[in-house]
């Protein structure tokens, strides 16, 4: 048995070696940390308030009602006070009247539902904070800005008047064979470097980082706060229960423990006469 | 008169009970690879029951289950408990049936006279996909949308004209909708309980031939004077016992991931199912849930022929007949792992790795390295099949012990 055991043990590494080394490549956004923590509910309600007055104007969270943020320290009366401009009802899903027929001849797409935008995403948390840092000015897209962590994205830059303008400083890439083989500053660097090697080099612009040209009405820091409240917000409104799963497992798995455990000595008190 | 006297006269209670717990002989050699049979039954019934509850919220329109899933993850109580159970079961319950039928084949499990057993237990396995991709279409999401999507249009490679309208009688419509969402739910609540019928027979069958040991051995041949095997043991207590514990250590991996991981690093929960299924919207990269990923690699490791994928799916399909002819495809003279001869053990080395490696190639997007790597590893996995006739005959087995060892 234990010899088995060895042979299915290193079949399993070989098995599983070529696997990380092939783990696939390809163009991947470097993301920033949001370093976010679900037990801040300042922060949450922050975030909610940032939502209703920045997102919801097109963004629906049409799977969460109003009243879930009195699990994160608000009355009713707050939520109603602050957060509803309009007849609605505490209890109600946090829909928007923008119809999404109307809204996709608008916009080109519908605005996406946002509920559960941090689960979709890949980075998560990090998608949603990097991506709200992330916009700059590109003459070339319809609202003039676009972002480097969504590139193309068809929604303007809502925040700008916070965090300010943002220029893209560029550098040049030399691409052969989908591979950056070599970076320059400038254009004309790179075209002679492409030009040099031949056939199968390409240049490539790329946004190198972004330069913030003209401040908003927060500091970099402030508007940071604000990404990383949004971020917040959103995840916890992904899965809402997310805390409350976590600490109810604990107590599963004590009681699992102590479960197995008497039912292994319980187990060998019933075997001790089978030889 | 007692109670039990009384209802044995009209139903055989204590006779039931007898054949199949109290005087049901088991080997006493079982090891930890006995546990997945029982354990595959404690997740059927978790299915069942979840599936039940979430039956009770959820509701099966296009316009609806997305919203009615997110419904009972928030507004429903322990909704959320209730719809990781049941995701996080479907995988476990793929988890311990491939550990089973692993079982199965290295100890032999299949052969003489276990032929029938194995066949079932296979139909098992294959109501189970079944059960299983039309329950993944119930989300609603893009991942169940064109995943069922792509699924689908395989039978829509079936040539001779029948491909397209079988494709269609399927769905019900040109294209996933509704339509093929409703059939979807009526059948993924029907059949669980095929499924638990299914296993009924097969502890029917199971009890009719006793069962096999990591030694291989029939334990029915070396009986004592009462007609009881001297390798056996009553099953209750003495497994019942010692499944309890395993159900111990299972419950921990299982709960452990419901409470901490539902997700599994998007293995169990794929991240582009949060969103609502949108037929003009094909997502970047689909691929099927991990258990599902050997068999779409081997379907997409064949090239189409003749302007048609059904060379494909008929290689995917074979994938999964040619187990039902595992009992007569080995040619051992001994059944266990134990005292079969090396290249055997070489053999099954291998066919672990192979489906490792295929599961790991069906997640991936393809790459023309990555089609070679499965089409080499579909042609190894059907190999370990096909050639065990011949590999299983050669080599010098070890002999096999008279009685059961540790």
């Amino acid at each position: 048995m234990k010899k088995l055991t060895v042979v299915f043990a290193i079949a399993l590494v070989l098995a599983l070696v070529p696997m990380t080394g092939m783990a696939a490549g390809g163009p991947k956004v470097e993301l920033q940390q949001a370093n976010i923590d679900l037990n801040n509910h300042a922060a949450i309600q922050r975030g909610a308030k940032l939502f209703v007055n920045y997102c919801m104007g097109c963004h629906s969270k049409q799977y969460v009602r109003y009243k879930l943020l009195t699990e994160v320290g608000l009355s009713e009366d707050d939520i109603k006070d602050n957060l509803i401009f309009t007849d609605r009802k505490v209890g109600d899903l946090m829909t928007i009247a923008m119809p999404e027929e109307d809204a996709a001849k608008w916009f080109g797409a519908a605005p996406p539902d946002l509920t559960l935008t941090a689960r979709i995403k890949s980075g998560g948390e990090d998608w949603i904070y990097s991506f709200l840092k992330s916009f700059y000015t590109d003459p070339s897209r319809p609202l003039g800005v676009n972002n480097t962590v969504f590139a193309n994205v068809g929604m303007p830059h809502v925040l700008y008047e916070l965090q300010g303008i943002q220029d893209p400083v560029y550098k040049y890439e030399a691409h052969h064979d989908g591979h950056a083989v070599a970076s320059f500053d400038t254009e004309a660097a790179a075209a002679a470097y492409v030009a040099e090697q031949g056939e199968g080099y390409r240049m490539e612009r790329v946004v190198e980082r972004l330069e913030l040209v003209k401040p908003g009405s927060m500091t970099p820091a402030e508007y940071d706060q604000v990404a990383r409240d949004l971020a917040t917000y959103l995840t916890y409104v992904s899965e809402p229960m997310k805390l409350e799963r976590q600490r109810m497992g604990i107590w599963v798995m004590l009681f699992l423990a102590v479960f197995t455990v008497i039912a292994y000595f319980m187990k060998k008190e019933w075997w001790k006469d089978v030889h | 008169m007692s109670f039990m006297d009384w209802v044995d006269e009209r139903f055989p209670a204590t006779k039931v009970w007898n054949e199949h717990l109290a005087q049901y002989y088991a080997p006493k050699n079982f090891n930890f690879w006995y546990f997945f049979g029982s354990l595959a039954m404690l997740v059927l019934v978790n299915q069942i029951v979840t599936g039940v509850w979430l039956a009770m919220m959820y509701k099966p329109s296009a316009d609806e289950a997305f919203a009615s899933v997110e419904y009972i993850m928030r507004d429903v109580e322990y909704g959320w408990l209730l719809r990781y159970l049941h995701s996080t079961g479907a995988s476990m319950f793929f988890l311990v049936v491939y550990l089973h039928m692993f079982r199965a084949l290295i100890y032999g499990s299949y052969r003489q006279p276990r032929e029938l057993l194995w066949i079932i237990g296979v139909v098992i396995y294959v109501a189970m996909m079944a059960t299983a991709f039309m329950g993944y279409l119930l989300p609603w999401g893009q991942m169940s949308y064109w995943g069922a999507q792509v699924i689908v249009n395989l039978f829509a490679a079936f040539p001779f004209g029948i491909g397209e309208p079988l494709s269609i009688w399927i769905r019900g419509d040109y294209v996933i909708s509704d339509a093929t969402l409703n059939r979807f739910f009526a059948l993924h609540f029907l059949l669980p309980f095929v499924l638990a019928a299914l296993v009924f027979i097969h502890i029917v069958a199971l009890h009719k031939v006793g069962s096999n040991n990591p030694d291989g051995i029939e334990i029915k041949k070396n009986k004592d004077e009462n007609g009881i095997p001297r390798d056996g043991i009553p099953f209750h207590p003495y497994y019942t016992v010692k499944d309890v514990v395993g159900v111990g250590v299972f419950m921990i991996f299982f709960l452990g991931i419901v409470f901490f991981a539902p997700d599994f690093g998007g293995l169990f929960l794929e991240p582009p199912n949060f969103e609502p299924a949108n037929p003009l919207k094909t997502p970047e990269h689909i691929a099927p849930v991990w258990y599902f990923t050997p068999f779409y690699a081997m379907l997409r490791a064949v090239p189409p022929m003749f302007n048609s994928q059904f060379p494909g799916v008929v290689v995917m399909f074979a994938a999964i007949i040619v187990l039902f002819f595992l009992p007569w495809l080995d040619r051992s003279p001994v059944k266990s792992i134990r005292y079969k001869n090396v290249i055997f053990k070489v053999a099954i080395a291998i066919f672990v790795v192979t489906f490792i490696v295929l599961a790991w190639l069906g997640m991936q997007a393809s790459t023309p390295t990555k089609t070679l790597l499965a089409q080499i590893f579909t042609a190894l996995y059907f190999a370990f099949f096909l050639l065990m006739p011949f590999y299983s005959k050669w080599g010098k087995t070890k002999p096999v012990p008279e009685r059961v060892t540790g």
